[in-house]
């Protein structure tokens, strides 16, 4: 296949695509003049309007979405999301919202996110949402600071978070950012929570611990009670990762499992589009003791109007401009309000059947490390494979050449060449078995010609890329000698 | 494979002692477990490490993981060459690949360390 050149590639001096026409109005002068204004940028493209289009066409047709197949990429949650949400959050009654606008011309906004807040603190049992994050490890962030306020204010900061090895990436970083030392607690055989580790390391210089349940592994942590009854005994609080709630929808609540804090990722589990950067929406729980410190401003009720409220002296201020990313709250909206109650709780039902439909269909020729029975995902790996010197990197990119994007690899730590599978539960029985067929056969593949699969992707549009120089001597930038070379 | 006279950590660092200085690296297993190393974080010289405190961290095309000082001590020296070159510790990682130079503190913090034939035996028990 011939490479698509870049847009600098293509283009040619003087090449335009537009034209105005010739200024009809007497100029008097250069309104403009004493601003500084860039007249030319040296180096950009100048293409024709067709040129353009062809260009970013081309492209597109080599991208692989949710909209074109499976993609089990596990952690991500990349469920197909209804186009009714987009249809909805598309309206210019919404789009076409100043921030600024008084909130008495904007109830129904107001009302919108005042019934999502409602709503997702039903479905998360915690007692007040605020839904300013951005996404999830900004709620991550928020999280972290309101346990630092919440301690602050008791007279009693502390300085390490606790996180268990199985836990989402984001966690560690989270707390370093917000000024915490970092201490991992190790999991047990079952790829849970090893209490004893975890009571150890439990002290009064321990803020709390971030726990992400169900866990990487996608491995319920049943002892999730007997756990926040650890961290609570000495002070800390419980922060619960919420990403993996795809898993728990109308079957159980964060809150009764006792957690202090959760965040929900509405770009997965209340299925708004995600990948390539957002936007995403990552709201965030807490309980009666931590509410006051949430973000200012809040929503209030007062009888039948709702107002922002900034009379909120505990607050820890704002994190975010405006008040989250009002669109892709509208869209978790629609899809809980079509959904309901049994809908929501079949969306986890499915999620969980599928998983373990592939995994009792793999877990045979593909090794899954933790015998502990799984929810929404599932964690293979290449043990099987590596002595015919196959690798989960090239079980991966074999995987595109059957049309399937691939799990996600190498992730949790915990699973030496992790394939971490989550199929989710928009997945028809054909493209489950499609997947299962494509992975069977790569093992058998693995046997026969690992070349096969050391060179592989053989199909897709860019063949097996070089990560390692990648990283090493990235080119961040196109360079005008860089087209000599 | 290993060197005789280094000790070895359960985390897979190895320090060569010389003169009440030890030099420390990774071992070959841990870079072969970590796959490509695409960049590695060091601390500067005079930093003072307590025992299995993080010393830096070293970035694989797969994972990010720390690395911890094997003994306490004084950092003396650190390889500058890694920053152009963190494939070192791939190719060489008992040699060109090492990281810092510790001023030990304590030298009986070596006997909570492993002899080459503890490691060997201890990395055959993690590949199983």
């Amino acid at each position: 296949m011939i490479r698509e050149p870049l847009i600098f590639e293509i283009s040619g001096k003087g090449k335009q695509a537009f034209s105005l026409p010739p200024l009809d109005v007497p100029q008097k002068k250069n309104l403009l003049s004493d601003v500084p204004l860039r007249r030319n940028i040296e180096g950009f493209p100048q293409v024709s309007e067709v040129e353009v289009v062809r260009h970013f066409t081309r492209l597109s047709k080599t991208n692989y979405c949710v909209d074109e197949g499976f993609y089990p990429l596990g952690s991500c949650t990349m469920k197909y999301n209804p186009k009714i949400n987009e249809k909805v959050a598309s309206r210019p009654e919404f789009g076409g919202t100043h921030p600024f606008s008084p909130s008495p011309l904007v109830q129904g906004n107001l009302e919108i996110l005042k019934r999502t807040e409602e709503l997702l603190a039903e479905i998360t049992g915690m007692e007040a949402i605020s839904l300013q994050p951005s996404a999830g490890a900004h709620g991550e962030l928020l999280g972290m600071m309101l346990i630092r306020a919440r301690q602050e204010d008791k007279g009693d900061p502390r300085k390490i978070v606790l996180i268990p090895d199985s836990a989402h990436g984001t966690n560690p970083s989270s707390a370093h950012v917000c000024g915490y030392k970092v201490h991992e607690i190790k999991s047990n055989e079952d790829g849970k929570v090893d209490l004893e580790d975890l009571s150890q390391n439990m002290n009064e210089d321990v803020a709390g611990l971030m726990i992400t349940n169900p866990n990487t592994l996608g491995i319920f942590e049943s002892d999730i009670k007997k756990i926040c009854e650890i961290v609570h005994s000495k002070g800390g609080y419980v922060y619960m990762d919420g990403a993996n709630m795809n898993a728990l929808l109308g079957i159980c609540k964060p809150g009764d499992m006792n957690v202090d804090i959760i965040h929900l990722n509405l770009h997965k589990t209340f299925s708004t589009p995600h990948g390539g950067g957002g936007p995403g929406s990552g709201p965030l729980g807490v309980t009666q003791e931590l509410e006051p410190y949430l973000p200012s401003p809040v929503i209030q009720r007062k009888g039948r109007k709702l107002f922002w409220d900034f009379d909120r002296p505990q607050s820890i201020g704002k994190i975010r401009s405006f008040y989250g990313n009002f669109l892709v709250v509208i869209k978790a909206l629609a899809y809980i309000l079509i959904l309901g109650h049994d809908g929501l709780k079949a969306v986890s039902e499915g999620a969980v059947l599928n998983s373990n439909f592939v995994r009792k269909n793999l877990e045979d020729i593909y090794e899954v490390k933790y015998k502990t029975p799984t929810l929404h995902e599932c964690v293979f790996s290449d043990k099987y494979q590596k002595d015919r010197g196959v690798s989960n990197i090239d079980i991966a990119k074999r995987l595109l050449d059957y049309s399937v994007h691939s799990p996600t690899v190498s992730f949790p730590l915990v699973v030496h060449g992790a394939l971490m599978t989550e199929p989710t539960e928009t997945e028809s029985r054909r493209d489950l078995d499609a997947f299962i067929q494509a992975m069977r056969k790569i093992d058998q593949e693995a046997k026969e010609n690992s070349d096969l699969l050391k060179q592989a992707p053989h199909i897709p549009y860019v063949r097996r890329l070089d990560e390692t120089r990648a990283a090493r001597k990235p080119v961040l930038r196109w360079k005008k000698e860089s087209q000599e070379t | 494979m290993y060197p005789e006279e280094y000790y070895y950590s359960k985390d897979h660092e190895w320090i060569k002692v010389e003169n009440g200085e030890g030099t420390v690296g990774i071992t070959d297993f841990a870079q072969k477990q970590l796959g490509d190393v695409v960049y590695v974080e060091t601390p500067k010289k005079g930093t003072q490490l307590a025992f299995h405190q993080s010393l830096g961290v070293i970035e694989s095309v797969k994972a990010v993981s720390d690395v911890y000082a094997p003994v306490s001590g004084e950092v003396v020296a650190v390889n500058e060459k890694l920053e152009e070159s963190p494939e070192l510790v791939n190719e060489d990682p008992h040699g060109k690949g090492w990281i810092i130079r510790i001023k030990l503190k304590d030298k009986s913090e070596l006997d909570k360390l492993m002899s080459v034939s503890d490691y060997e035996k201890f990395t055959q028990s993690q590949e199983e």
